[in-house]
């Protein structure tokens, strides 16, 4: 195995080649389920790739780009891969650059996945040794190369900041020139790594700073929307109003008009207009007179569904968990406290909306676009083109942002991108673009869901806890099912209500699974954003109802769960909690959750204004295992914040006889700079396995909020967005 | 169609589009200058943000056919001591995330600057509350301008 | 044994969240302001107020009449009583946030009108505009008056601009950022009549002594 030297040539160096290169490229099993059908093979899923060559290209300038197997839309990836391989390479930072790997799911596959794809918070937690393994196996074949070229021992050679030195010949060198002996090299198959106490990047303040930074400060990233290839046509599709239906009949005489507008075909989607620009085919959209048939969509609101949710919710669920007896202890008296809480479907609205670009040259084809699911997407794409894999290409490049909406386990996107290549094609390149309110409107929500919450305290102390929650599966039906359904169950549904941190002899939790046509999807943090909410909000009531301090209260019911208290300890010394007492009419709430193996606590400090909570400060403790980059780990949780307050103050997707109403910023509120509160976060040190940071931000801000109110003397909202009018 | 000459970024393009085609997508898809992004079409987003005669804009609600005479200036056209500060202020907090709505967050902190060298807090929220994070980015940004204006000092 | 239930079902938290929507008006339900309809109320003729023979009772008449334009939204997003204007039929706060300032265009460095608004309504964008488009300075606010304190003020030269009864006239028949009133772009309900009627209840209403509705 090699490593790749880039020359000249190699700018440009194909993604085929890469593929080509790599051993076990044998995409032979093709696993269909539910119509959708992608490469894999048992084998090959377990196996952990670690070859540089396929992971680096190392340029005769000294540069090394890490080519990165998951997406980078803001979490971080490109700086945390790099980080990961230049620690054990002995890179210098400044050498070290990054970009998406093509897909290819033996060499870069998600480890938690088994298929290239990025989720779950989980890009460094299943590369932390894979791409250290990477950085030690290239830092071993450049040393025996120097050793081979010097005629000197390798045990030697030292290698610092990305110079490789032997010292008492006073000879040294850069990467670039050792690079193509060093292709001469075996892989080594299982490269030393480096004890921590001599890591000189990773966990380090100020040691690493974004790859990506530049390009995105001075517009030359680019993104999917900004891909002009000649001859690209920008493609709109008219799709239905309502989740389900389906085109009866569309006159297209007025938008084949529009100039610009090359043609307008009829997909399975919907009907597509092919133009000139974006503007020539929204105008002759907007032109179309299509008649929907409706008999299979989804015909009902939100306020039905919050109806039938709430009638369900009456009696008990499929069971999750049960510990104790629960209706036994509500019988034995006490006080019984019971709440309902309802979460509204939610928008994922990434600054970017949806899009992608197929050139289908006929034999071959090349996608490009911000592909959170390589692997499906790839094979999707080839079915329907009726290629074989191996002649289609998929390279991801950045995407402004996703908060999981772009890891499709429907693969949709992929699937309208190669239908409205097919519907017209091959020849041109197609970039398929949904606006704005396509995106708000076009479904793939945060589930719909509702809670019923029945507690007992008696005597001081919670001694029953009953959770039966009413929600919509994502997995159903997706090629992951299997991976995460239990007995017919969906666990992103109940992640977080089934395991709660708190000791309770008691405890229940139900659920009623519940088929509605609306296309849903994870959204940051998946089921942990209603989970953490309901059993954070209602541990807050019963600790107030037994008469306990909020941090306190829960630090007794914690003994077994050490990183939870740890947390909730840290962020409570760091915010000097002395009780969620009001001054000056600002209160404190707080709350813990854990979600993907990552453990974050949060303080929230609010005062009412004249239009709704005002919060003014967040106090953040996280604990991610090792800390791989410090500063990357904090934007995370100050970005994770901001979101999940705009979300629930604002944010909601109602559904008027099936059709989704807010169709843009101006009804779908977004949190702005001036409700930005000011945030202080703390990293509690640790050294378990590295976790992710992605999404974990994002859960207890909610609950802590509706604490702080509670405080206040107003009801923690049962009903979430707090502020729901406030949307046009 | 029309036919119309925009100035931009101190060049003379000539593009032939609707007289109603949003500034936005002439930049964009006629142009070719891809920085200046699209994020709602209804100026709530901000990421569409370009100077017209030196002052914001955003380019989705202005049509090509108002422009007339006026100088366009997009993020890539960005000059002078303000912007420079604000583009090192953005790299050296490690602003961008997605990095999507960034340009836009760029040109307004310039401007800002160029109107008010030295924004307190209330003045940031005023000037760059139109601009959406999605990512909510707001807590460096906020830090970046304090540090920007504190370069142009000296 | 103690039963409390909570929860906004319940009678006990339905009456504090009845309290809380009375405190804050930003807790109202998204279904407690329906959007109100886009088509345009009529204006009675000047005509019609020539049977009342008591002169004073018919400018507060006729005030009364041309108030259902000046207490549209159209007017009075753009009349704020504080430094923020309201927009849509439902007259929500201003997203993004936007201030007065000093030229009433916004605050100095940051968001002026004119980022968004320009000369003409762009419907594409859902975006209004007008060549003076502006706030109304504060001594004009009229959000939170009743239409008797908005009528004081509207013929006070110390209060709107130091125009006569004449100029006064003449700015609301004339006027073009008013005009916009009736033709405010697609998806805002126009001001009712039309401002020729508007301007014809004014100069009715001034001729009659501009008599000022009680209260």
């Amino acid at each position: 195995m090699n490593l790749h030297v880039k020359s000249e040539a190699a700018a440009t160096l194909s993604r085929r080649s890469l593929l080509k290169a790599g051993a076990g490229f044998v995409l032979a099993t093709y696993v269909a389920r539910n119509g959708i059908a992608y490469a894999q093979d048992a084998a090959a899923a377990k196996s952990v790739n670690i070859a540089p060559n396929t992971f680096l290209v190392i340029g005769q300038d000294d540069t090394v780009t890490v080519l990165c197997k998951h997406i980078e839309f803001g979490q971080g990836p490109f700086t945390g891969m790099a980080t990961l391989v230049a620690e054990e390479l002995d890179a210098d930072w400044a050498q070290m650059r990054a970009d998406h790997a093509p897909s290819n799911p033996v060499l870069y596959k998600n480890l938690a996945f088994g298929v290239q794809g990025t989720g779950g918070s989980s890009a460094i937690a299943n590369s932390y040794e894979q791409m250290r393994k990477v950085g030690a196996a290239a830092r071993a074949m450049l040393v025996a190369a120097a050793a081979d070229e010097w005629k000197v021992p390798a045990e030697e050679i030292t290698v610092e900041k990305g110079i490789i030195r032997h010292t008492s010949s006073g000879k040294q060198s850069g990467f670039g020139a050792l690079a193509a002996k060093a292709m001469q090299q075996p892989v080594p198959a299982n490269p030393p790594l480096k004890d921590p106490s001599a890591f000189r990047l990773i966990g380090k303040d100020g040691a690493v700073t974004r790859l990506d930074s530049v390009a995105k400060s001075n517009g030359s990233a680019e993104y999917t929307l900004d891909i002009k290839d000649p001859g690209t046509l920008t493609v709109l599709v008219a799709r239905s109003p309502r989740f389900g239906g389906k085109v009866a009949s569309f006159d297209a005489a007025a938008a084949k008009a529009v100039p610009g507008v090359i043609d307008v075909r009829e997909v399975p989607n919907g009907v597509a207009v092919y133009a000139e620009g974006f503007w020539p085919a929204k105008t002759a959209r907007d032109l179309l007179k299509i008649s929907w048939d409706d008999s299979k969509a989804e015909m009902r609101g939100t306020a039905q569904l919050l109806e039938e949710f709430r009638a369900r919710a009456k009696k008990q669920g499929a069971l999750v968990k049960q510990e104790g007896d629960v209706d036994a202890e509500i019988a034995k008296g006490g006080r019984l406290i019971e709440t309902e809480f309802v979460f509204p479907y939610l928008a994922h609205a990434p600054m970017e909306p949806i899009n992608a670009f197929l050139h289908w040259k006929g034999d071959t084809a090349s996608a490009r676009y911000g592909s959170q699911f390589p692997t499906p997407d790839h094979a999707v794409i080839a079915q329907v083109l009726g290629l074989d894999i191996a002649k289609v290409d998929l390279k991801t490049i950045l995407a402004g942002g996703s908060f999981g909406r772009r890891a499709q386990q429907s693969t949709h996107v992929a699937l309208e991108l190669a239908q409205v290549a097919k519907a017209i094609g091959p020849g041109r390149p197609v970039k398929l673009v949904w606006t704005r309110e396509d995106d708000m409107r076009g479904g793939y929500y945060r589930p719909f869901s509702l809670h019923r919450m029945r507690g007992v305290v008696r005597d001081g102390k919670i001694v029953a806890w009953s959770d039966t929650i009413v929600g919509q599966s994502i997995m159903k039906g997706s090629a992951f099912e299997a991976m995460t359904m239990k007995n017919g169950l969906d666990s992103t549904a109940y992640e977080g209500s089934n395991e709660i941190p708190y000791q309770v002899p008691n405890f229940r939790c139900d659920l009623h699974q519940v088929d509605v046509g609306v296309p849903v999807l994870w959204w940051r943090s998946v089921g942990h954003t209603h989970t953490g909410y309901a059993v954070e909000a209602f541990v807050d009531q019963l600790l107030e109802a037994a008469g306990q301090d909020p941090v306190e209260g829960r630090l007794a019911m914690m003994a077994d769960k050490p990183r939870h208290a740890g947390v909730l300890k840290a962020v409570a010394k760091l915010a000097d909690w002395k009780g969620a007492k009001v001054e000056a009419g600002r209160a404190r709430g707080v709350a813990v959750v854990e979600s993907f193996n990552t453990f974050v606590a949060q303080v929230v400090e609010l005062s009412m204004g004249a239009e709704g909570p005002v919060v003014h400060k967040v106090w953040c403790a996280v604990d991610c295992g090792v800390a791989v980059n410090p500063d990357i780990i904090r934007a995370q949780m100050e970005g994770g914040i901001g979101f999940a307050l705009g979300h629930i103050l604002y944010a909601q997707q109602p559904l008027d006889e099936g059709r989704p109403v807010a169709g843009n910023f101006d009804s779908y509120r977004s949190l702005r700079i001036n409700e930005m509160p000011e945030v202080e976060v703390v990293i509690v040190p640790s050294t378990e396995k590295p976790s992710g940071v992605g999404e974990p931000g994002v859960p207890p801000l909610g609950p802590a909020v509706a604490n702080a109110m509670a405080k206040l003397g107003l009801p923690r909202p049962t009903q979430l967005p707090i502020r729901p009018g406030d949307s046009a | 169609m029309a036919a119309f000459t925009l100035k931009i970024n101190g060049r003379e393009h000539q593009v032939d589009v609707d007289p109603g085609t949003p500034l936005l997508w002439a930049i964009r898809d006629n142009v070719g200058l891809t920085g200046t992004k699209y994020g709602c079409g209804v100026a709530q987003c901000g990421a569409c943000t370009v100077y017209l005669d030196g002052q914001t804009v955003r380019s989705c609600s202005l049509p090509v056919s108002a422009v007339g005479k006026s100088e366009v200036t997009t993020i890539e056209g960005l000059t002078g001591k303000e912007a420079v500060a604000v583009q090192k202020a953005w790299v050296a907090h490690d602003v961008p995330q997605c990095g999507y709505c960034q340009s836009g967050q760029v040109m307004s902190a310039a401007a800002l600057l160029g109107l008010n060298p030295k924004p307190t807090d209330q003045d940031i929220d005023l000037a760059m509350n139109g601009n959406i994070c999605r990512c909510a980015t707001y807590v460096r940004i906020r830090a970046a301008i304090h540090s920007a204006a504190k370069t142009l000092e000296g | 044994m103690s039963l409390v239930r909570t929860g906004t079902m319940a009678l006990l938290a339905g009456s504090l969240v009845a309290i809380a929507i009375a405190t804050y008006p930003g807790l109202r339900r998204a279904d407690a302001a329906p959007e109100a309809s886009r088509v345009a109320g009529s204006l009675k003729p000047v005509a019609d107020f020539g049977g009342i023979k008591d002169k004073n009772e018919r400018a507060v008449a006729l005030f009364e009449e041309a108030g259902k334009v000046l207490q549209s939204p159209r007017c009075m997003n753009c009349h704020p009583a504080g430094d923020r204007p309201t927009q849509t039929d439902r007259m929500i706060p201003h997203q993004p946030l936007v201030v007065r300032g000093e030229a009433g265009m916004g605050a100095p460095g940051g968001l002026a009108c004119t980022t968004c608004h320009h000369e003409a309504n762009f419907d594409a964008a859902r975006v209004p505009g007008n060549p003076k488009w502006q706030l109304a300075p504060i001594e004009m606010a009229w959000q939170g008056r009743s239409l008797g304190q908005i009528c004081s003020q509207i013929k006070d030269p110390k209060l709107n601009g130091g125009k006569t009864m004449a100029q006064l006239v003449h700015h609301m028949a004339e006027d073009e950022l008013v005009g916009w009133g009736w033709t405010p772009g697609a998806g805002r309900t126009p001001a009712p009549g039309s401002q020729k009627q508007f301007g014809e209840l004014i100069k009715a209403w001034a001729d009659a002594g501009a008599a000022c509705p009680k209260g």
